[in-house]
């Protein structure tokens, strides 16, 4: 386990600063953070997340969607609906932010190698597999296929799009984009991503699958990849649920016998499949 | 050699009443059994004199009823509404302050170092309540900073149960009616008040050391375990825990589950009865200013529907969702978590539910399965 600095009290925030404050889409921003000055940054995972805290608001778990090997930025991307992400989204350069973490369980980034890498993210389920992506693409020859398969809303929600671009043309990354509701000049695919999984080239008994996105999606996508002979022990999950604490203490993240914060947030499939079937688990 | 050190030993009244002046003198914050809005509950004891004598009570699923007894007992009744969590993990706690500072603020810990606790009166099944909190606040990866700064030094006086209560089970989860460790002194309350205390820690034996006692002799010790030996018969309740885990796992889809919502009110007051129930929200205020902020941690409860609010929406939307949640987590989930089950038997979430909803009926109906629709009848 990762422990950061000053985990001997994981409860209190560190004080960070936001160094760069980037509008992705409607509705989601990117914060780029930095330790206040003479304190050090921590080391992450993909994968994990942080607990951040705007002064006096409160505080969330938000996914860390910036490059692990670039940890001296911590970056997270998020979209404003509640107090908390709506607070963050009002801050500007400058301007302090407290951090806890990094907390949680990583993508299976180095048991990949060798194989063919799956990702499939639905929504700002992106933003968690981004530092899977960085990872595979900084060592791109140890992985075979390496494939994306993408469902937004709308072509506007489309995260990260210039850099889905660059890694498509200098990485050997396969982007398949689908959105739910098109516009005029859109031209690609409609309708949801477990559509694309049978239309993708990949060696169904040597891949690593990484799903993030909404419960039921994530749902229907591992039966597309069980269907096209992908075991289930490959396939890995990122899961979401209400978190008070980061750490086990709080309990409001338990799925069954799972806390989400310490036993996830990523799971293999097969350790949350019989949870996943339950309703209002 | 005359006297074993830690060979159980014998108090008389006078010798309680001065055990609990020796911790207030040596600077602990003693908490006991006092009585208040017509029930026992655990508070402050300033001296041993304040120590109520002769009361008992009568519980039952959703009922408690404060009574005198007979004789002067001090310890003549089961578990109150309050529990130990109380003191070792606060339902209201500051955890820090925050000020802004130009465009940035400064975070300073709030909890400081709390007095020492001493409790006074601790059953067994509370006992076994506290060392399932220890598992989950002071066993994993991080410990809580918190509940090891009350818990860590906290001086333990158990008591031994000879009487179980109405709503009592502790037999049946392998909890009491006998503590045999964990405590720095256990009590066992004999008639007119001849306590035989067992010594659990050096310094237990070096507080007892300060008190007036004797060696017990060896009839009181044979009476005592007697006593307790005879309270495993008397519980109010049972229950079966082999294969129950298997089974509630199993029933997920239990129409008991919808049948108990039905009774349920999602008052959450199992949860905060519960000396296991660890959950826990934070609230964050700030001055009108916004210059300064708190973060606040208080009890939660898995029956309300904020618990598990994501964006969207709350995941448990319906009461039998959040039925299922608690008793699960308490009776099944808990032993994958933590090796043992959640629950120690102590009842109180029987007697404080205003719809006398019994945990130990609602697990067998829901691992005994839907009942056929012939036998129903017969019934």
């Amino acid at each position: 386990m990762t422990l950061a600095a000053g985990a001997n009290d994981p409860i209190l925030p560190r004080p960070y600063r936001v160094h760069r404050v980037q509008k992705e889409t409607s509705d989601t921003f990117t914060l780029e953070l930095r330790p206040e000055a003479g304190q050090a940054s921590f080391p992450f995972a993909a994968g994990q997340f942080n607990m951040l805290y705007v002064l006096g608001v409160g505080e969330v778990p938000i996914s860390i969607s910036g490059d692990p090997g670039l940890p001296q930025s911590l970056v997270h991307t998020t979209r404003s609906v509640g107090a908390v992400t709506k607070g963050m989204g009002r801050l500007q350069r400058g301007d302090a932010i407290g951090v806890r973490g990094p907390f949680g369980t990583p993508w299976p980034i180095e048991a990949a190698a060798g194989n063919d890498v799956v990702f499939v993210a639905g929504g700002i389920g992106l933003a968690p597999l981004r530092p899977a992506l960085y990872q595979v693409m900084a060592r791109r020859e140890a992985y075979g296929r390496v494939v994306l398969l993408y469902g937004a809303r709308t072509p506007e929600d489309i995260l990260f799009r210039r850099q889905l671009k660059e890694w498509r043309a200098d990485f050997d990354l396969e982007v398949h984009v689908t959105v739910d509701r098109a516009t005029r000049d859109w031209r690609g695919n409609v309708g949801v991503v477990t559509h694309l999984i049978p239309r993708v080239p990949f060696d169904p008994y040597h891949t690593v699958a990484m799903v993030c996105g909404p419960e039921v999606m994530m749902r229907y996508t591992v039966m597309e990849l069980e269907r096209r002979g992908v075991q289930l022990e490959d396939v890995h999950v990122s899961l979401e649920r209400n978190m008070k604490c980061g750490v086990g203490f709080c309990g409001h993240c338990q799925m069954g016998p799972k806390f989400v914060c310490k036993d996830g947030p990523v799971f293999p499939f097969e350790k949350v499949r019989d949870l996943l079937n339950v309703r209002e688990v | 050699m005359s006297h074993a050190p830690h060979g159980p030993r014998a108090l008389d009244a006078e010798g309680l009443a001065a055990l609990v002046d020796a911790l207030v003198a040596a600077g602990y914050r003693v908490l006991g059994p006092a009585v208040k809005g017509g029930a026992i509950v655990y508070d402050e004891v300033a001296s041993g004199k304040e120590l109520p004598r002769g009361f008992t009570e009568d519980q039952d699923a959703g009922r408690y009823r404060l009574g005198r007894r007979d004789d002067e007992a001090f310890f003549g009744f089961a578990v109150g509404p309050t529990s130990w969590k109380r003191f070792l993990h606060p339902p209201d706690l500051l955890r820090f302050r925050a000020s802004r500072e130009g465009h940035g603020f400064a975070v300073e810990p709030a909890d400081g170092a709390p007095t020492s606790l001493a409790l006074l009166g601790v059953r067994p099944c509370d006992l076994a309540a506290i060392a399932r909190q220890d598992r989950v606040l002071l066993g994993g990866p991080y410990a809580d900073p918190a509940y090891a700064a009350r818990r860590t030094e906290a001086f333990v006086v158990a008591v031994q149960c000879t009487e179980p209560g109405g709503t009592c089970f502790c037999a049946s989860m392998g909890t009491g009616p006998r503590a045999e460790s964990g405590f720095d002194l256990a009590l066992t309350e004999g008639p007119a008040s001849a306590f035989v205390v067992e010594v659990g820690s050096s310094r237990g034996a070096e507080l007892l050391g300060r008190v007036p006692n004797r060696p017990a002799a060896a009839d009181e010790v044979a009476a005592a375990r007697a006593a307790t030996d005879a309270a495993r018969g008397k519980m109010g309740r049972t229950l079966e825990t082999a294969g129950l885990k298997e089974a509630l796992q199993a029933a997920a889809e239990s129409p008991r589950w919808e049948a108990v919502a039905g009774r349920c009110l999602s008052c959450a007051n199992c949860t905060l009865a519960c000396p296991t129930c660890f959950c826990t929200t934070v609230e964050d205020t700030t001055d009108v200013t916004g210059g300064r902020a708190e973060r606040w941690r208080r009890w939660d409860s898995c029956f309300s529907l904020d618990f598990s609010y994501i964006h969207g929406g709350s995941v448990r939307r319906t009461p039998s969702s959040r039925y299922r949640q608690w008793l699960t987590h308490k009776l099944a989930s808990w032993h994958d978590q933590f090796g043992e089950p959640g629950c120690v038997g102590c009842g109180r979430c029987i007697t404080w539910c205003p719809a006398g909803i019994d945990l130990t009926e609602e697990a067998r109906a829901v691992a005994r399965g839907p009942v056929p629709a012939k036998a129903a009848r017969k019934e």
